[in-house]
């Protein structure tokens, strides 16, 4: 066996553990150890809040949306069925909250779960003569930061959405599927639009030739 | 099987993914050994994934996860047990 069938099966097996131990948890919350809720929640709060922070982009309603869906969650547990993950069946109440939020502050309609888009359109990438890797130490400067946030916020909420739950919260096609309650050819039609329009925004500003870009910001925000 | 750039293009996200039929990732990689363009494409795009991925792209507000455990805990102690 090579190392690589090692760590899926490695993996396989530690997510098998992770949802006995939480099937046990809840079936201890439910017998009346209700303190035990706060431990389960744990692992995925940040998750909750960065889900609903990339959907109505607004931190105190992106807080508020994590604490009414972890409630919710509570007070609906005794309907989890486990058909899937305690975390996929969270993030989906947090979900739903965050579009029932953002529909109430914004005009222009949205369907979050239309399945009518077309496979790649015109989405097209930034080309480029060459890329010199960005290590994530760099991530260490602010101005790093702050351009890919800014580039993540120019992106629809439907393509945020997946975008944070895949490569941000590592879930992977199916559970990111049922999350979002949508099937899991759109969620590959979304992700490779909001991956494209990453690298379309940023790899002109990150490119090595527009490095000292970069490096006059630092320079700029240190007063030099 | 022969691609152009536009088609490697469509492919990025699920080569990413490492959810392409092995025909066309023999294919994409064939075009990648002599495209130099498409090399920068799938690798700044990469990059870029693994730099969103960090925690220290997003952080949640100073004081979230206490505010969230004490909201909780006020909401138990008023609705009592989920049963």
């Amino acid at each position: 066996m090579n190392s690589a069938a090692d760590r899926n099966l490695n993996q396989t097996v530690a997510a098998a553990s992770n949802v006995a131990r939480e099937t046990e948890m809840i079936a201890r919350i439910l017998a009346g150890e209700r303190e035990l809720f706060h431990d389960l929640i744990r692992p995925y709060e940040r998750g909750l809040y960065l889900a609903a922070y990339a959907i109505v982009q607004h931190e105190a309603d992106a807080e508020d949306i994590a604490q009414d869906a972890v409630i919710k969650a509570y007070s609906a547990l005794k309907n989890f069925r486990g058909d899937a993950k305690f975390s996929t069946w969270l993030m989906a109440i947090t979900l739903n909250e965050a579009r029932s939020r953002w529909r109430k502050t914004h005009a222009e309609p949205l369907d979050f779960l239309s399945d009518s888009e077309d496979s790649t359109g015109d989405y097209t990438p930034s080309v480029l003569a060459d890329w010199r890797y960005i290590p994530s130490e760099e991530l260490e400067r602010k101005e790093l930061r702050q351009l890919l946030q800014e580039a993540i916020a120019k992106l629809s909420p439907e393509y945020r959405e997946v975008l944070i739950l895949r490569d941000v919260r590592g879930m992977s096609i199916a559970e990111t599927a049922a999350a979002t309650g949508i099937n899991e050819g759109l969620v590959k039609i979304r992700l490779f639009r909001a991956r494209l329009s990453m690298q379309k925004l940023l790899a002109p500003k990150l490119a090595p030739r527009q490095r000292g870009f970069l490096g006059w910001l630092s320079r700029k925000a240190g007063g030099q | 099987m022969t691609l152009n750039c536009k088609h490697v293009w469509a492919q990025v996200s699920e080569y990413i993914d490492g959810s392409v039929a092995p025909e066309m990732k023999q294919a994409i990689e064939q075009h990648l050994a002599h495209c130099r363009h498409c090399s920068a494409v799938l690798d700044s795009t990469r990059n870029i994934l693994v730099l969103i991925g960090d925690q220290r792209t997003f952080e949640v507000p100073v004081g979230f996860g206490e505010r969230l455990h004490q909201r909780l805990q006020a909401a138990m102690d008023s609705a009592g047990s989920p049963t």
